[in-house]
């Protein structure tokens, strides 16, 4: 029967949609992708992609401990995620290692910490949807909390937009200039921290750093202007999504790993085919056959 | 008295000190510039020349020391938009995506609302800038497809468009070309008329000679300071440098 569908665009795409869990989950990452694509470009910008691999992975416990204690699971993820910086940020200057070792060794700490209060904390957490993420099974709760959250990023990061570019790209004029760097720097930090753990649940949290900067590395091989990427980043996000949620549909593969898949698909198509920064140039190709 | 007597300074650093987790970078460093000074800042790689605009324009604090820009702190300079900084080539990144007319127009930001909506009066001064840096057949192009030349006129563009008073360019002239180097040269001494302040550190003696009113020789602390032609002697510079000789630094005589 399901080879069948298969003879019709049409019914690849809308037979899922009967499905009211189908419904949610693709409207529901969707708006993940899209918050966590907009982040993204920043974030690849600002060379952070460790940084959020660190933040991804410390919210573990902090997820396992709000469970536990019934408190939104966002809270405990965000007090971890911005925790686990100042932490790295203390060790980096208090001691003679190296960043990024400090980095892989807290965040790995919190990680395994997360793992072992999951084992130890009787609860109804499921240590699979935490890693791997659960699209399909998003609870009505966790919708409400997802919107909240993903509105709140959108919101702060479309206000400080500018001043975020200006940050990432020249954080010593913005100083000169009486702009709060610090202020952005935090900024920049918990919206990472917030979409870490709104990304967590369609991908689980050890794919979740690639929601945060494949998008991006794929949109700046696309394009020299800032906002084009910002646009090109969510929209490679989404698509990605969806392709992702299809495809583990219909074939019965993990959700997470195959969103993520998509997204690396669509940038190795930008690294081979990009029209000025791919592999192959594609537009002095095509401009050779004219 | 002693409130006019600083008013007369536009930068007045008075036995500044910056360490970074404890090891010094720059300590007891003294500078005095009135408008429409020139002066040059000149010392190793390592010197601390790169720290001590940092502690000009705020982005390191000092642990030691005052800073006074015309009278005030540096926090109100940052809020009146009174430094500019023209950073080193290597201190960018060219490939961000970002165009000539974005990268000048962040030099209006200070003085913009919070969304940062350029006014009539900021498109304007954009548009000035860019003219007189002669780079307005490139207002869209993306920074990492401009050469190195055009790229420092971008940042110096910038400068000009914040309206500051005060201009700290680190090494304006490396990598630069001819072209560059007249246009920034003729725009210093147009700076210098319109009672602006500049403070250039660079690694090109001739440079120094060439425009420097004043000079300050550092390493670690000051060397030597004051008119470039009683300070900038062999002596100075051979100790500024180290010990290796100025024969070498100036190439030989003929």
């Amino acid at each position: 029967m399901e080879l069948c569908s298969f003879l019709t665009l049409d019914s690849f795409i809308t037979d899922p949609l009967t499905h009211d869990f189908m419904r949610k989950a693709l409207l529901m990452s969707s708006l993940v992708a899209a918050v966590c694509g907009f982040l993204s470009s920043y974030l690849t910008l600002k060379g952070w992609a460790l940084m959020g691999d660190a933040v991804s992975h410390s919210v573990m416990p902090g997820v396992v401990v709000a469970y536990a204690l019934g408190l939104p699971f966002s809270l405990g993820a965000f007090i971890f995620g911005v925790g686990s910086v100042a932490l790295i940020g203390f060790i980096k200057q208090k001691s003679r290692v190296k960043e990024d070792t400090v980095i892989g060794l807290v965040f790995t700490g919190f990680f395994a910490l997360g793992i072992v209060l999951v084992s130890k904390i009787k609860s109804n957490i499921d240590l699979h949807s935490i890693l791997f993420g659960s699209p399909l099974g998003i609870s009505t709760s966790d919708v409400k909390q997802t919107i909240f959250i993903s509105l709140l990023v959108v919101i702060l990061l479309s206000i400080f937009r500018k001043d975020l570019m200006l940050y990432c790209f020249d954080p010593r004029h913005a100083k000169t200039v009486g702009i709060n760097v610090f202020f952005l720097h935090y900024l920049l930090l918990t919206c990472l921290s917030l979409a870490a753990v709104v990304g967590l649940q369609s991908v689980g949290i050890i794919l979740v750093v690639a929601m945060l900067i494949t998008p991006g590395a794929t949109a700046y091989l696309l394009t020299d202007k800032f906002n084009n990427m910002t646009i090109i980043s969510v929209l490679s996000a989404i698509i990605s999504s969806l392709i992702g949620i299809y495809i583990s549909f219909w074939f019965d593969l993990e959700t997470g790993g195959s969103i993520v898949l998509a997204q690396t698909f669509i940038f190795l198509f930008a690294f081979l085919f990009a029209p000025r920064y791919g592999i192959f140039k594609l537009k002095k190709f095509l401009a050779g056959y004219k | 008295m002693e409130s006019i007597n600083y008013q007369n300074f536009r930068i007045d650093a008075e036995n500044i000190c910056v360490d970074y987790n404890g090891k010094v970078a720059l300590y007891d460093a003294n500078l005095r510039l009135k408008p429409g000074q020139i002066c040059g800042l000149v010392g190793m790689n390592g010197a601390g020349k790169t720290t001590f605009f940092n502690a000009l324009t705020g982005f390191v604090n000092i642990s030691k020391g005052k800073i006074r820009i015309n009278g005030e702190s540096v926090r109100s300079a940052q809020k009146d938009q009174t430094i500019a900084y023209v950073p080193q080539s290597e201190g960018i990144d060219s490939q961000f995506p970002i165009n000539v007319w974005d990268v000048v127009m962040m030099g209006r930001y200070g003085s913009m609302n919070i969304f940062r909506c350029p006014r009539e009066s900021d498109i304007q001064a954009v548009k000035d800038a860019i003219e007189r840096v002669d780079l307005t057949d490139h207002l869209s192009t993306p920074i990492g497809n401009l050469s190195g030349g055009q790229r420092k006129r971008t940042f110096l563009a910038r400068a000009i468009a914040q309206r500051a008073s005060i201009l700290l360019l680190d090494e304006p002239f490396s990598g630069v070309d001819i072209r560059t180097e007249k246009l920034i040269s003729e725009l210093f001494i147009q700076f210098k008329n319109e009672g602006k302040t500049i403070l250039l550190s660079t690694h090109d003696m001739i440079h120094v000679r060439e425009f420097c009113d004043l000079v300050l020789l550092i390493n670690k602390t000051v060397v030597a300071y004051g008119e470039t032609s009683e300070v900038f002697t062999p002596e100075n510079i051979t100790s500024t440098f180290g010990g290796i000789s100025p024969d070498f630094l100036f190439g030989p005589e003929s």
